[in-house]
């Protein structure tokens, strides 16, 4: 099927003040979200418990709820997870509680109103300390991870070209986690994984923009540096929408088929994709485009002369 | 030449099939099994072997075979009924003897492949169900209990230089001595700071009195927290053999914390009992003038108790205890200077000293004990209501001679091996020094949770994997075909890795796994559309061919990088779940640069290297 390979001409950078009015907007609602909203953060995060038991037949998750206030747990939360017969509950740190033996409470007090056994399907705790660590640790990481992309790509291209890169990977997590803010979706340690994956997969998409740019500066002497990145993006966009549609094919069947306790990572793979895709498209190279780059900038430094005397662009 | 030399063919041959081989362990499942493992004082031997089969003979359990490993024996079940039932028998049968009975599970790995050391993958405890705990020792308790022994030692060296101080406090990790002149406090800086180089004595100048400030110097308080980090997992490992536990883990993680993975555990309230258990020691006389058979017949002397040894020998003790655990400050394992043999050297605290010195000067010849109390928490059904009982569960761990009037530094000589000598040592340490010890982490899955993580984690890699293939013959046909091996190839290459390296797979791991399926195929795409993109150019075939592999590598190369830094990056943060997939990703990406570009350019040449100008389907 050849349907992206005839060569395409679409003028992505002419309409790059669409696309940046687009990304602000995009920018401006997640940060405001994350700002007044806050993250729904699992407690990977928060530090508490989280218990999933299964029932044999579907359960009224009101009983359950007064079960839980009557034994002394008003701030549990309580739902259903993945089917009516699965009820996830989850509990804050209380300070005053051994938190280790709280899950073990809760499962007797919920056995003790049941005749049927439940089965424990999934306890985790974590301590607030823990908590605490492993959000700062996540944090760090992700700078981490930006700077050595940034020193990687600074070193492979230049540095305009590495901090255009840093700028689109910045604007893809800043989406991704603004959606799960604005929609309240739980953020635990697989969501942070799957950004991680996303800088790495939006990384991926934008070094090949960038590689054909650095080619194209060198190929198209005359053309202005607009031509060349519009030409670029087209000459990659076949291989850009490829793969997004290879990896947003597996990781629909992570979402659909992967079950419960991956959702919220495949989730978030999904969205980073696309914003990932989208920024490589339009935001990556405008961001070149706005910091001037120029062919000098690319060219070794002895093929400059070359440059000048052969003005029509051949070389010898 | 669009033709590979022999050896580039050949190389990609053998990886294949070196990776086929290596990945073909997975294939063949699992047996329900129980595991026989032997504690301290036995081994597994064909004599246990034939005692178990005709225990199970008799009581008609059908098994499909018994395994003599090293140090276990694992008797495999074609169902779990049948496994569980087997493992209450052999466990009743065995239970005079100090064996560990536990469920597990047998690979059914062929004989020929286990021969060539191939082994599947492990399980982690998302996918096969269990516990995991991170358990964190609480370091602060730990400085002040050395702290606190080391009150009393000063004190003592005070009296005996007659220096008068007035009190002793330990606050935090300080401890102060006040005194009523200057004279003798600073009196007391010298000779503590002579008397003691692990610690730091200084004049305290902000208090309101004569204040000795004192605190341990850093080497000190690092090799006290290593002390009580090894002498928890010393002690956590004796316990959870009580848990029947077929493969646990129990490792250090960081300065002070304590990974714990009891796979298959379902009963998360009695594991976090006995992990939490607390143990001392006691030293004892040994009653020599009375009969230990009398006693072991009903006749037990008034003034004596009747142990037992860890070897099972039966021993009367005084009931007297000479000394407890909480005076000593140290154990360790050492060579005895005068036979050159094994032996602990053990370290009394000042009081500890005084006592001890008093009663070995009156007891010279006369045989002492160590006993090794572990308290056992146990519920019980009272009134017809649980009830958490505390049963104490003493043991002796040595038998020596008093040689001479022993003092603050003695040693424990005799011992038969220097395994020997550091077991006692740690068990020293554990019983004297209770770290206390607290659950900041929990991670439980049951075990149906486990098998639909396996299912679902199956099925997500192969759906996705069938749309990546039908995708790419769709869009590169001939060269999609190829593209599909490629990928077929990298995920036998991820899963051989995975089992060579003995990496434990999880959920995240899978997930990983999916998300290479995915991005693998980038390569071929950036190949494909630049061999594409040189045909239009008006190109030869072959040209484009080499063209297109040969521009899009530096940029294939350029994108796998930055995104192996990202994975690397996770790798570093990583706490277990997401490690797993940081690993799988980081394999997937080196695979896929392999399969690629170097087997699929083998391929190719294959189909289009001889022809002098062929028509390319792509």
């Amino acid at each position: 099927m050849h349907l992206l390979s005839k060569e395409t001409n679409i003028n992505f950078v002419g309409i790059r003040k669409f696309a940046l009015a687009f990304s602000a907007i995009l920018l401006l609602i997640s940060v405001y979200s994350i700002v007044t909203n806050s993250l729904n953060f699992g407690i990977d995060f928060t530090g508490g418990t989280m218990i999933e038991v299964g029932y044999p037949q579907p359960v009224d998750l009101g009983e359950i709820r007064t079960t839980l206030e009557q034994g002394g747990f008003e701030d549990a939360l309580v739902q259903n997870f993945g089917s009516l017969t699965e009820v996830l509950i989850r509990l804050p740190v209380i300070e005053t509680e051994n938190m280790a033996e709280l899950s073990n409470k809760v499962v007797a007090l919920l056995q003790s109103e049941q005749t049927d056994a439940l089965e424990v399907r999934r306890v985790e705790f974590v301590g607030p300390q823990v908590g605490e660590e492993l959000t700062e640790d996540g944090g760090l990481a992700m700078v981490y991870a930006l700077i050595g992309i940034l020193i990687y790509v600074a070193l492979r291209f230049e540095y305009r070209f590495a901090i255009a890169s840093v700028l689109a990977l910045v604007h893809d997590v800043i989406i991704t986690v603004g959606i799960f803010s604005l929609f309240r979706l739980d953020f635990d340690l697989t969501v942070l994984a799957a950004i991680l994956a996303v800088i790495g997969y939006s990384l991926n998409d934008t070094i090949v923009v960038f590689d054909r740019i650095r080619e194209s500066f060198l190929k198209m002497r005359k053309a202005e540096p607009l031509e060349v990145i519009n030409t670029s993006i087209n000459a990659t966009l076949g291989r850009t929408i490829m793969t997004s549609m290879t990896t947003l094919l597996v990781v629909f069947a992570l979402f659909i088929f992967g079950g419960e306790v991956i959702h919220a990572f495949a989730t978030a793979l999904l969205i980073g994709i696309l914003v990932g895709t989208y920024s490589s498209i339009y935001v990556a190279g405008t961001a070149v485009l706005l910091m001037g780059v120029t062919k000098t900038d690319l060219m070794p430094p002895e093929k400059d002369e070359d440059n000048e005397i052969n003005p029509d662009g051949s070389q010898v | 030449m669009n033709r590979y030399p022999l050896w580039k063919n050949l190389l990609v041959v053998v990886v294949i099939v070196t990776a086929i081989i290596y990945a073909m362990p997975n294939l063949f499942g699992d047996d329900p099994a129980v595991q026989v493992s032997a504690g301290r004082l036995n081994s597994v031997d064909l004599q246990l072997v034939n005692e178990i089969e005709s225990t199970l003979k008799q009581a008609d359990i059908p098994y499909k075979g018994v395994v003599l490993e090293e140090n276990r024996l694992l008797i495999r079940f074609s169902d779990a009924n049948e496994q569980l039932k087997a493992r209450e028998l052999i466990q009743q049968s065995l239970s005079d003897d100090d064996y560990i009975v536990a469920l597990n599970l047998a690979p059914n790995t062929p004989q020929i492949l286990r021969s060539m050391g191939a082994k599947p993958m492990n399980l982690g405890l998302d996918l096969r169900g269990g516990v995991h705990f991170l358990m964190e020792v609480d370091m602060d308790t730990v400085l002040k209990q050395t702290l606190e022994s080391y009150a009393s030692d000063i004190r003592i060296l005070l009296r005996d230089k007659t220096i008068r101080y007035t009190q002793v406090n330990v606050n935090g990790d300080v401890l102060t001595f006040g005194f009523r002149q200057e004279a003798d406090r600073d009196a007391a800086v010298s000779e503590i700071n002579r008397e003691h180089n692990e610690l730091i004595a200084v004049i305290d100048e902000n208090a309101d009195r004569p204040t000795v400030a004192i605190q341990l110097n850093e080497a000190t308080v690092r090799e006290t927290q290593t002390l009580a980090l090894q002498q928890n997992i010393t002690t956590l490992r004796n316990r959870i053999n009580e848990l029947g536990v077929a493969e646990p883990t129990v490792q250090q993680q960081g300065q002070e914390r304590i990974v714990v993975q009891l796979p298959g555990v379902q009963d998360t309230a009695q594991a976090k009992k006995i992990l939490g258990a607390t143990a001392t020691l006691e030293f004892r006389l040994v009653d020599f003038e009375n009969d230990v058979q009398d006693a072991l017949n009903g006749r037990v002397p008034a003034n004596s108790e009747l142990f037992y040894h860890r070897d099972g020998r039966p021993y009367l003790l005084n009931k007297r205890v000479m000394l407890t655990g909480e005076h000593v400050i140290n154990a360790a394992s050492t060579i005895d200077g005068q036979s050159g043999s094994p032996a602990v050297s053990v370290t009394l605290d000042g009081q500890g000293a005084r006592i001890f010195s008093n009663i070995t000067r009156d007891n010279i010849g006369n045989p002492m004990s160590v006993v090794f109390i572990e308290s056992k928490i146990e519920t019980q059904i009272i009134d017809g209501e649980e009830v958490s009982v505390r049963r104490q569960l003493p043991e002796i761990i040595s038998v020596a001679t008093i040689r001479d009037q022993l003092g603050k530094k003695f040693q424990i000589t005799g011992l038969d091996s220097t395994t020997e000598a550091r077991d006692l040592a740690l068990l020293l340490r554990a019983g004297a020094l209770a770290a206390p010890i607290d659950i900041v982490e929990e991670r439980t899955v049951g075990p149906s949770l486990g098998q639909e993580n396996i299912d679902q984690g199956f099925a997500s890699v192969m759906i996705g994997f069938a749309l990546v293939l039908v995708f790419m013959i769709i869009w590169y046909r001939v060269f999609g075909a190829v593209a599909n091996l490629a990928l077929a190839a990298n995920l036998v290459l991820i899963v051989a890795l995975l089992s060579m390296l003995q990496a434990t797979l999880t959920m995240p791991g899978i997930a990983g796994i999916v998300l290479t399926v995915g991005m693998a195929v980038d390569a071929n795409v950036l190949i494909f559309e630049r061999i594409r993109e040189e045909l239009r150019s008006g190109n030869s075939p072959r040209a484009s061919i080499d063209a297109g592999y040969s521009k899009a590598f530096s940029t294939i190369a350029d994108a796998n990088i930055t995104t192996l830094i990202a994975a690397i990056v996770l790798f570093g943060f990583g706490t277990g779940t997401i490690k797993g997939f940081a690993v799988t990703l980081s394999l997937g990406i080196l695979t896929s640069m392999f399969t690629a570009i170097v087997g699929t350019r083998m391929v190719v040449n294959l189909i289009y290297g001889r022809q002098q100008r062929p028509k390319l389907s792509i």
